[in-house]
């Protein structure tokens, strides 16, 4: 099912679609940062993707570009779940808001400026959800230290 | 006549809010204008946490999420580190089985605490009474299981972390059957009562198109007509086995979703006890030694089964590079588990979808131009646990 989609959007999108990868039966595509609300309207009206499940940040850290927004959709009618994935560079993370497309996306959004420090451009509503709003830094970051900052790390075993 | 409208704040330690949400509402006399939520009181880190542990060491923390539902909540992380390494096929008939039967008595723990507190909140003193003595039951089946009442911390990688105790199958079987009479008897005191009736019919209401969009799942959503139960559209464990309905309703009122729970609970001892028949003896950890713990026995009698345990408790394992996601039906909506790994073995990124953050979203839409007194009846029927919103 999810197979299809993939083709239909590349039939669609042609050189937007990046990349194609299956792990465990889960089918997730990389597509381009820029034409990411395009590609979201598409797949909530012309292929049913009406439910946005999750959408989170990923640090890569030594990577170029070094983040992933990911989008985890699922298809009420047809029980089918698709990820889509976009790549955003180090330097001003920012990508377009979806919670045009799914309201959802709102607070989603709000969770990953706050612990991973991508902003959302059109963005109706960007403060920090989680953690106080004079927070300094992004926790989830993969340079942000786990003991926080202004501490000396810990010294016994964490695993 | 100027007029202007009033800004309360509402929490972080009012006790309707059902933990430490804190809801700043501007008023207009007595119909709410905008309501804006605060979250994050409870923040723990548990993402960040997560990727300095090796996964066996992250199911604790899992419990402390919708500490609720601890069951559900391990449910989900262990089946999201199964498939991620590929051994869902893997694991016996009786895991399965007990983590069903587990699963739903912990959907009917769950949707107990939501009845008790929500018919406090709205005044019905009684039921809160009725249903901490009926989940005090289901503490004490927790307890014998796991040893702790509410952090049970039962499930494993490829299975159970040990058998059911002796004669605790009946005890699960008495306490099912018996939970008939008991709904019965919270809807004798609710159902056809016009106080209960009057504040919860037309009283925070969406439409099911609306409830997609926001991102509403489980019984919130079944209640605005829109059909949709992972255990029966996706089903992990072995729910293709077991026969059972999905309650639904149109209404998409706080009724229907008082409706929606009571009939998911009945479904829930269904559920139970074809689990309770099914059950049959065999193995509860699956034949996989990379990453499951060998039996205790082993441990103490031989120097292989030391080893080996050692080499598992301080290395962990490693599942190979990639990324998946599964959700499973929690008791207040879809549970889902995002991990990422690098071939390494602790979790290189896992997000966690808990179903209380997106419901609550949907809070602001439906009590704008309501009463004051309904945002405490709204809040009560969205079953929110701030343990898993903050995380």
């Amino acid at each position: 099912m999810s197979k299809q989609v993939v083709e239909k959007l590349k039939g669609k999108f042609g050189a937007s679609v990046l990349a194609e990868v299956e792990h465990r039966g889960e089918t997730t595509v990389t597509v381009e940062a820029g034409e990411i609300v395009e590609i979201c309207t598409y797949l909530r009206d012309d292929c049913g993707f009406n439910f946005l499940s999750d959408l989170c940040g990923v640090d890569y850290l030594g990577r170029t570009p070094r983040f992933e927004v990911v989008y985890n959709l699922y298809n009420i009618s047809t029980k089918s779940r698709l990820r889509v994935k976009i790549l955003v560079a180090e330097q001003d993370p920012r990508v377009d808001t979806v919670s045009g497309v799914w309201s959802t996306a709102n607070w989603h959004e709000r969770e990953c400026w706050d612990l991973m420090g991508i902003s959302f451009n059109n963005h109706p509503d960007l403060r920090r959800i989680l953690l106080p709003e004079d927070w300094q830094g992004h926790p989830l970051r993969k340079d942000y230290p786990v003991q926080g900052p202004d501490r000396e790390p810990y010294q016994g075993r964490l695993s | 006549m100027a007029t202007e409208t009033m800004t309360i704040n509402m929490g972080p330690q009012h006790p309707s809010t059902h933990g430490v949400l804190q809801l700043i509402l501007e008023l207009d006399g007595e119909i709410v204008v905008k309501a804006t939520p605060h979250i994050g009181f409870l923040h723990r880190g548990t993402e960040k946490l997560s990727e300095h542990r090796t996964y066996h060491q992250v199911i604790p923390l899992t419990d402390r999420l919708d500490y609720l539902a601890p069951m559900s909540n391990n449910l989900g992380y262990v089946l999201a580190v199964e498939k991620l390494l590929g051994i869902t096929d893997k694991i016996p008939e009786r895991a399965n089985t007990i983590r069903v039967i587990m699963a739903e008595l912990t959907r009917i723990k769950s949707h107990l605490v939501w009845l008790a507190t929500h018919a406090l909140d709205i005044g019905a003193m009684t039921v809160f009474l009725y249903c901490f003595r009926e989940r005090e039951e289901i503490i004490d089946i927790y307890e014998k299981i796991s040893g702790a009442r509410m952090t049970s911390n039962y499930f494993r990688v490829g299975g159970l972390s040990e058998d059911l105790p002796e004669g605790l199958v009946d005890d699960i079987r008495k306490f099912t059957e018996s939970m008939e009479g008991h709904l019965e008897t919270y809807e004798g005191l609710l159902t056809g009562n016009k106080i209960w009736q009057k504040r919860t019919i037309d009283v925070g209401y969406i439409s099911g198109e609306d409830a997609v969009d926001i991102g509403l799942s489980g019984p919130a959503l079944r209640a605005s007509g829109v059909d949709w139960d992972l255990r029966r559209d996706d089903p992990y464990c072995n729910y293709s086995d077991f026969d059972f309905e999905v309650p639904t309703r149109t209404e998409g009122d706080t009724f229907a979703r008082y409706k929606v729970r009571l009939d998911e609970m009945r479904q829930s001892a269904r559920i139970i006890l074809q689990g309770l028949d099914k059950l049959k003896p065999g193995p509860i950890l699956a034949d996989c030694p990379q990453v499951c713990l060998p039996p205790k026995k082993d441990v103490v009698n031989t120097i292989e089964g030391l080893i080996h345990h050692f080499k598992i408790v301080t290395e962990g394992f490693k599942p190979e590079e990639g990324e998946i996601y599964v959700g499973i039906e929690a008791p207040k909506g879809e549970l889902g588990y995002y991990l990422v790994s690098d071939g390494s073995p602790h979790p290189y990124r896992m997000k966690i979808r808990p179903p209380s953050f997106v419901n609550l979203q949907a809070l602001p839409q439906m009590v704008e131009g309501v009463l004051l007194a309904d945002v405490i009846a709204t809040i009560g029927t969205l079953d929110i646990v701030l343990g898993e919103i903050d995380r």
